[in-house]
């Protein structure tokens, strides 16, 4: 079944559009990895499929309804640029913030556990601004999967994250995955990304280049589909 | 039964295994107690805070001669500058504090409505600035030995102290990712809580005078409540506007 | 054909305002006040059409809010400027006036107050739009402040009128005597006058946001290739 539908969004900064009548579907369980340029609207498009703005024309919907409404808000995960985790806080601390907001049963066995998960559980009173990179990195994706979320929107995950970080994350996507979790993610480092993937698409200048299925060509060589379907 | 199922299954319902509903007092708490925690743990803007309310009533003794029986008279009008001033140093924190790290961003994801994260916010400024209300009162007290009866004092705060709080979070979210935000603040909000500032201001005149508040500037009471209430349900109504564009 | 509706309308102001000030310079003088009390007509019509500026703005506002279309938030800010320009008319007129009459260039006057609170309230409205960049969220920040300004003008006046029957002080531009029909006639066209005027300058305005925004998605497209 379907899990995300992008149904012709336009984007708009005042006049300038960001997003140009994008179509797309991803099916639950897939996992689309999303590229491009710079400026190509990749961060624009996982926004407004999270939620965060509307689109000027066109819908989104996760399975069937509105990204805005509570019930969905529940089943998104995201992680962005910022970690959105507070520095004033422990790293439990912010667990346990969470876990309530999302109305988890029991916050303090789910942030616990994830503080395992993430390796995290001898830090769990430190505070957030005295840990290092990588453990900040771990810690905002505890914070994403912590509740459990059916559909995971990631940003540029893999960015600026240390070999554990990478590690942790790849094993936590693979088992959401086998799960029948749906991930989005965009990406520029295409290797871990493809190797993750069962779809790609292609954002050029707002509008979608190319969307199909994830070969083993692109597995190979990661730059065959900007070489194919890119501008320069 | 596939994963998928289970999902939509769990989307239709609302509940999955593991979930309960979370009332929106609850969240609202979980809001406050977040922003509370964060704050005391730092104490960067109480700090801050008390410390230019002293320091201004201090300079107060070196512009006014309050010991003149006619100077008393505008210990009202003093006061509630202050208040307003030293409020506004803990009202900017209030929406900036989400902007480091991203984490706007994941409490707009989160399933919590932007009445809640609003309510939630601006009781947690409420309780810190009136802290600094309340410590400041008896400084004052102390420097210039004017001294209020307490019952009817902390209704004028409480009244007054919510209207620049309301006022000061919503506009702490709209200028939150603008230049100049510490600036911009203060000349976005005074303006607009001229009438309150004036009722708390005239109610306070009221007391260092020894008039009861309940007496002739009941009608004071009633512009301070109204304006409350009204914003109150305007910032409500347009919080989630401003939150998600 | 918008600017032959913008030169008719400019033409027949002025030629408007040209008859009123005739008119007003034959009228007597005032009893007690003499001749400066004629600035009246325009210090009255003047706050009338920034109250209608206001609620131009307002309604734009909660337009543009629900419909996400430019051309309400254009209107929004060019009916908020032309309100701030002649709201400031009033605050002057009625300066000038307490000058003659009683050698003080200000004294807190409920109206006058009142106006120059309102005026602080819309002059943040601008301020606040000049800090924001990107155009959408400028807006819409902009259309809830408006909201919340206009929502207050109604509160600032009443308090301060109440302030001022607790606390009495000089009043400003009132005539102790009637007003006679002709010279209400008159205060009448006048602020026909300056509606008129106020909707040319508006006109003008929105023109030139429309052009702003031209500029704003030429230069996006450009950061973009």
């Amino acid at each position: 079944m379907t899990a995300v539908t992008v149904d012709g969004v336009w984007k708009f900064y005042g006049d300038y559009p960001a997003l140009r009548d994008v179509r797309l579907e991803v099916d639950s369980g897939a996992c689309l990895a999303l590229i491009g340029r710079n400026g190509a609207g990749k961060t624009t498009l996982l926004r407004t499929i999270a939620g965060f703005s509307k689109p000027g024309k066109g819908a989104i919907r996760i399975f069937g309804k509105e990204p805005r409404e509570t019930e969905t808000r529940q089943h998104i995960g995201v992680i962005g640029h910022g970690i959105a985790v507070y520095d004033e806080l422990s790293a439990f601390e912010n667990l346990m913030l969470y876990a309530r907001l999302y109305g988890l049963a029991d916050p303090k066995r789910a942030a616990l556990d994830w503080l395992e998960q993430t390796g995290l559980e001898r830090v769990r009173d430190g505070l957030v601004r005295e840990f290092s990179r990588g453990m900040r990195q771990r810690l905002a994706v505890a914070r994403a999967f912590l509740h459990e979320p059916s559909v995971l929107l990631l940003d540029e995950p893999f960015t600026a994250l240390d070999d554990r970080a990478i590690a942790v994350l790849q094993r936590l996507l693979r088992e959401a995955l086998a799960n029948g979790k749906t991930v989005i993610m965009s990406t520029h480092q295409l290797r871990e990304a493809l190797e993750l993937s069962s779809h790609v698409a292609m954002l050029n200048r707002g509008q979608v280049a190319f969307h199909g299925a994830c070969t083993a060509e692109m597995v190979a060589d990661p730059g065959w589909v900007y070489a194919r379907y890119g501008e320069g | 039964m596939t994963a998928a199922n289970d999902v939509s299954a769990g989307v239709r319902k609302g509940a999955t295994a593991g979930r309960r509903r979370s009332s929106f007092t609850r969240l609202v708490f979980v809001i406050m107690a977040k922003d509370l925690r964060a704050e005391l743990r730092t104490k960067e803007a109480v700090n801050a805070s008390l410390a230019f309310a002293v320091v201004i009533l201090v300079l107060f003794n070196f512009a006014f001669d309050l010991d003149d029986p006619s100077t008393r008279m505008i210990v009202g009008g003093l006061l509630w500058l202050v208040f307003a001033f030293a409020g506004t140093l803990v009202l900017n924190r209030s929406f900036a504090r989400e902007l480091p790290n991203d984490c706007l961003d994941a409490l707009v994801a989160a399933p919590v409505s932007g009445a809640c994260l609003f309510l939630g916010k601006a009781l947690a400024s409420y309780v810190l600035v009136m802290a600094v209300e309340l410590v400041s009162l008896p400084v004052f007290g102390i420097l210039y030995n004017v001294w209020f009866p307490f019952g009817q004092m902390v209704v004028v705060l409480a009244l007054g102290t919510w209207a620049l709080t309301v006022i000061g979070t919503v506009f702490s979210a709209l200028t939150v990712n603008i230049r100049l935000r510490e600036v911009m603040l203060p000349m976005l909000t005074y303006p607009m809580l001229v009438p309150a500032l004036m009722g708390a201001m005239v109610l306070t005149a009221q007391l260092a005078a020894g008039t009861s508040i309940w007496g002739d500037s009941v009608t004071w009471l009633k512009v301070l409540t109204g304006f409350d209430v009204l914003y109150t349900a305007a910032a409500l109504t347009l919080v989630e506007t401003v939150l998600v564009g | 054909m918008r600017d032959k509706i913008l030169y008719g309308m400019g033409v027949v102001a002025i030629l408007l305002l040209a008859r009123d000030v005739y008119k007003i310079a034959s009228f007597p003088p005032e009893a007690a006040q003499g001749a400066i009390f004629k600035i009246i007509f325009f210090h009255v019509p003047a706050a009338w059409t920034a109250m209608v500026a206001a609620g131009t703005a307002l309604v734009s506002s909660i337009l543009f809010l629900m419909k996400k279309d430019f051309k309400y938030d254009a209107i929004a800010v060019a009916a908020t400027e032309v309100g701030l320009a002649f709201l400031a008319i009033n605050l002057v007129t009625g300066s000038i006036w307490g000058h003659v009459i009683w050698g003080i260039w200000w004294t807190w006057d409920v109206r006058l107050t009142s106006a120059l609170v309102c005026w602080l309230l819309y002059a943040g409205y601008l301020m606040l739009r000049h800090a924001i960049e990107e155009p959408t969220q400028r807006a819409t920040f902009a259309a809830v402040f408006s909201i919340f300004a206009f929502l207050d003008v109604p509160i600032v006046y009443f308090s301060i009128r109440l302030f001022r029957t607790q606390h009495p002080g000089p009043v400003f531009l009132s005539s102790n005597g009637s007003f006679p029909p002709d010279w209400t006639m008159v205060l009448l066209w006048n602020w026909i006058a300056l509606l008129m005027l106020g909707i040319v300058i508006m006109l003008v305005r929105l023109g030139h946001e429309e052009t702003q925004r031209e500029i704003d998605y030429v230069r996006r497209m450009a950061h973009a290739l």
